[in-house]
């Protein structure tokens, strides 16, 4: 029987991977996937709670369009922002854009 | 027989999704890496769907796969440096060691938490037909956070192209 804890074992270990591929990544691109994997496990979070505790209201499912929103909206200025980046530094590599380090 | 076949599809998808975010952040090639995250966003829209949430299953393979996905492989393609190194190489030393054990502990603290945790499951009965009655919930309650998330999705354009292609000054 697959209830509830399996699925927020499998998004557990997705966001679990995508700290890691923030946290590792040297380009900033790669960063930028793995915050999208932490975004799907939330995701995944929130359609599980919806559907196993609260099945007659949607407020779950609701929620995670609007998280889809939001995705969509980071994933498009921070490419943006790379583009920009590359353009100005010509490198992708967060260990080299450290201007700002303090 | 049906609680036999939702085993095996959930087990399935849960591993392609597993298996395709662990290609994410281990390939060292970054159009490799773009192209399993699509897997994976493939993986948790099955799981959408085993989770009775159809139209959430389709906006996922939409968004994510149809858009997300192809900026992924577009951005990977227009920034490429031809370097000795892979594209999408991971830190190798003792501060990622220690960032490795840091997400091996996330997941040993959040299963425990999970499996300790008391849920209240409910009984009520499932929405069936969830496309319309999200259109409705989306209209009247929650009017006021699509007109903002509207807005976010306007200057998000806006703020992409501006920073894309910079402006006359």
């Amino acid at each position: 029987m697959i209830g509830l804890v399996h699925f927020l074992t499998v998004a557990a270990i997705v966001f679990a991977i995508g700290l890691y591929g923030v946290l590792s990544k040297r380009t900033i691109v790669g960063i930028l996937m793995s915050i999208e994997l932490m975004l799907n496990a939330v995701n995944i979070n929130l359609i599980a709670f919806s559907r196993f505790i609260t099945p007659e209201v949607l407020t779950g499912q609701i929620f995670a369009i609007f998280t889809i929103t939001v995705a969509a909206a980071e994933v498009a200025v921070g490419m943006a922002m790379i583009f920009r980046v590359y353009y100005d530094r010509n490198t992708v590599h967060a260990a080299r854009l450290d201007e700002m380090r303090w | 027989m049906n609680e036999l076949i939702y085993t095996v599809a959930f087990y399935i998808f849960a591993a392609i999704t597993v298996a395709a975010a662990f290609g994410v952040v281990t390939k060292s090639n970054l159009v490799h890496s773009a192209l399993l995250l699509a897997l994976c966003f493939i993986g948790v829209s099955g799981l959408y769907v085993l989770l009775q949430a159809d139209f959430l299953a389709a906006v996922q393979i939409l968004i994510y796969n149809g858009a997300i996905a192809i900026v992924f492989v577009l951005g990977t393609m227009l920034t490429r440096r031809s370097s000795r190194h892979g594209t999408n190489d991971t830190e190798v030393n003792i501060p990622s060691r220690v960032v490795t054990l840091v997400s091996g502990l996330f997941v040993v603290v959040t299963l425990g938490v999970i499996a300790t945790t008391p849920w209240h499951y409910s009984s009520g009965v499932i929405v069936e037909d969830t496309p319309s009655l999200l259109a409705q919930l989306i209209l009247t309650d929650y009017m006021v956070v699509m007109e903002a998330a509207a807005v976010l999705l306007l200057a998000a354009m806006i703020g992409a192209i501006v920073l894309a292609k910079g402006v006359e000054e």
